[in-house]
Parts: structure tokens; sequence; C-alpha cells
């Protein structure tokens, strides 16, 4: 059962994604990439709340295998679904957009690669959470943490490498008319973005719980 | 370490194969990059980098299996010394292993490909040791990590590419702006820097996290 606020903050989100269609059709269309560009209301929030849930997953880790505290760990397991799925959206929205933009489904520019490499790191958390075993959780947590440290550096290589290819510029400056949708459909996802990880953490709590009695009552 | 190191000395299997490996690697990949007898240009780098992880994969692979008869690897960290010393051990004889491949590979990919590596040697060299050093401690630690788990074999490259492709990044764009017909040197430099300061972090970060991630 989900408590009051994650309720509330559902039904908050919910109508701001049923209002977003409203302001991105009223948002004026961008010059050279036309309607294809509304993507990017959806797109660039996804990956806002990838980079979020990448380092809310990287940090709970961290206090995890160094505080042992086992919410940490239901946290980062959470953050680390989310990061997934945001990132799916991101990686599905992207090659659309660059196909009308630039001609190819995929420009191999630094944005696009960092988030393939990242979204494959915490592809192979979900993996090694699944497979791995007993002790698992102590794994993950500490590749985790290793995909969070390892975020600036591929940023660096990834640019290094791709300068010394033409460059594409992603997100130009916006005008006023676009930023405002932009942010909010940010907030919506944001507000999602809560709602699903303390709806999965309450999921994980419970499926203790069910864990440790199915335990008690074995013993029985 | 100086007991996997008599180990190694006396059957040299690990040695054996890997470098066997390594080989075949670059044979294969001179299948796909000699096109009417002329290697593809720049095929080079990335043939020594990607031949080099796989072998260091392998190597990987096969360095905490010894540890698993008998449960040697609990004993080991229950021996009264730090445990940190038991990661460093593993790490240098992977490191080790992994050289003595470097060197193979790079022959037979000089050979086969005609390339001169060693017109800025140090530079080479550099990168190559660099670069060894950060996949390997990424490496010895996700293997140690993972020796008890059962499914060690297909997670192990799992976990271990996306967290080290900065390094095959700078190591092939490195090496590359070395061997290329005008060598960029302050680029090698920058790759160079980069991998290092790679090495810095992580080796900070698997001292730091190998005790808690081996205790059970």
């Amino acid at each position: 059962m989900l408590t009051r606020t994650p309720v509330a903050l559902l039904i908050v989100a919910a109508a701001m994604f049923a209002a977003a269609p409203i302001f991105i059709a009223y948002a004026p269309n961008e010059a050279t990439m036309g309607l294809v560009y509304k993507i990017v209301y959806f797109h660039v929030p996804a990956w806002f709340m990838m980079f979020l849930a990448i380092f809310v997953c990287g940090i709970a880790s961290g206090i995890y295998l160094f505080k042992d505290r086992v919410s940490a760990d239901r946290l980062a397991y959470s953050a680390a679904e989310v990061a997934v799925l945001f990132g799916a959206i991101g990686l599905t929205t992207g090659p659309l957009w660059a196909r009308v933009s630039w001609g190819v489904w995929w420009p191999w520019d630094v944005r696009t690669t960092l988030a393939l490499i990242l979204e494959m790191t915490f592809i192979a958390y979900l993996l090694l959470r699944k497979y791995g075993g007993p002790g698992s959780e102590k794994l993950s947590a500490g590749l985790a943490l290793f995909g969070m440290f390892n975020v600036p550096f591929v940023y660096v290589s990834v640019n290094v490498w791709r300068t010394l290819h033409p460059q594409t510029t992603v997100v130009p400056q916006l005008p006023p008319a676009m930023a405002g949708p932009l942010w909010w459909c940010v907030l919506a996802y944001l507000l999602l973005f809560v709602v699903m990880i303390s709806g999965r953490r309450r999921l994980e709590e419970q499926r203790a719980i069910v864990e440790r009695l199915r335990l008690v009552y074995d013993e029985d | 370490m100086c007991k996997d190191i008599r180990v190694e000395s006396r059957s040299r299997e690990m040695l054996y194969t890997t470098t066997f490996f390594a080989a075949s690697c670059v044979l294969v990949f001179s299948f796909a990059f000699v096109r009417s007898g002329r290697p593809v240009v720049g095929a080079e780098a990335g043939i020594i980098w990607v031949a080099l992880a796989y072998a260091g994969q392998l190597a990987l692979g096969r360095a905490f299996e010894r540890e698993l008869h008998q449960d040697a690897l609990r004993g080991l960290l229950l021996a009264p010394v730090d445990r940190a010393a038991i990661f460093v051990g593993k790490l240098l004889g992977i490191m080790l292993l992994m050289v003595v491949v470097e060197a193979v590979v790079v022959f037979f990919v000089a050979v086969f490909f005609s390339t001169t590596f060693f017109d800025y040697g140090l530079l080479f060299i550099g990168l190559l040791v660099a670069g060894t050093i950060g996949f390997a401690c990424v490496g010895a630690l996700f293997a140690a990590m993972l020796a008890r788990s059962q499914s060690r074999t297909v997670l192990l490259p799992v976990l271990l590419y996306p967290i080290t492709v900065p390094v095959l990044i700078a190591g092939v764009s490195g090496t590359l702006s070395l061997i290329q017909s005008e060598p960029n040197l302050d680029l090698a430099r920058f790759w160079l820097a980069l991998i290092v300061f790679f090495d810095v972090v992580f080796m900070t970060l698997a001292l730091w996290t190998f005790e808690p991630l081996m205790t059970e």
C-alpha cells in the first residue's frame, strides 16, 4: 500500500503530464527541425532524471557499503531500475530526433555515447542483482559506486575522442517560449521520479518483510 | 602473489593459454582489417587494445579460480594481513601476466601490419602500462567480488567493459595519435594523463571498497 504523500505526488504528476501536451503544442517550432524538435520536451527531462537516479544510486550504494544500512541498498536498487527506465526513454526518443535532424539514427555524439555507456553500466547492475546469487547486493553496490565515479571519465574521454570529428550542438540556447514547457516537463518527470523510487522502495521493504515472515513460518 | 607466480612458473598454464588466445585475436582481426593485402589505416591501435582487453578478461576470470578449491579464498581473507595487501598481490600477478601478453600482441601486430610503434617508445609504453594498471585494478576487484558467484564467467565481462570504457578509448586514441603519419604528441600526452588520473581514482576506490566488498 502506498502512503499518502506518494499518492498525492502521483496525482500531481499525472495532472502535469496531462497538461504537458497543451504547453508543448503551443510552444513555437524550432526553425530548422520543425515538429520533431518537440521530442526535446520528453527527451531532455528523461536524461536529467537518469543522471539524478545514477547519483542517488551511487551515493546510496556507498552508504550501504560503508555503513551497512539495508535501507540504503533498497534505495540504490530502486534508483538503478529507474535510471535504466529513464535511460531507455532517452535512448528511444534520441534516435528519432537524430534521424530527422542529422540523417542518421545514431550520431556518436558525446551525449549519446555517454548515455549508452551509463545505460549499459546500470543494466549490468540489474543483471548482477538478478543473476549474481547470494551476496549480490554488496557486489552491485560496488558496481554502482564505480559507475558513478566513471561518469566524468567517460564524459571527458568521449568528448576528446569525438572532437577529432565535426561536432554537432544538440541543445541550442532556448528561447523563453520553449524553456517554459521544458521546465514544466522536467518538474513533472521529477515528481514521477520521486513517486517511482518511493513506491519501488516500499515494494522492496514489503518483500523483505514477507521473506522474514516466511522464514519464521518455516521454522515453526 | 609470490605463490601465484610460483604456481604459474611451474605450470605456465595461464601464460601459455592467454598469450595464445591474444595472438589468435590478432589473427582474427587481421582477417577483418586487411583488404586486398593492405591493412586498413589505423586499425592496429584498436586491435592491440581489444586483444589486450579480451586476454586480460580471460586472465582475470582465472585469477581467483585457484582460490576456490577448498575455500582457500576465505582462508586468505582470514589471514592476519591487511586485506588490501591481498588485493595488491593479486593485482600485481595479473598485471605481470598482462605485460607479457602485451609484448607478444605488440610484436604480432607490428609484424602483421608492418607498423612501427616505437618511434615514440616512451609514450607508447606509458600508455600500455597505465592502461594495464587501470584495466587490471578494476578487473581484479570485480573478479574478486564475483569469485564466489555462480555465474562469474558471464558477469565479469558484463561489469568490466562499461566501467573500463574510458581506458579503452584513451588507449586506442592515444596509440592512434602516435602511429598515424603525422603523430600528435600533445594528444597522446593528454590521453596518457587521463589514464593515469583514472588509475589514481579507481585504485583508491578499489583499495577502499575491497574490505567491505569481501566481507560476507
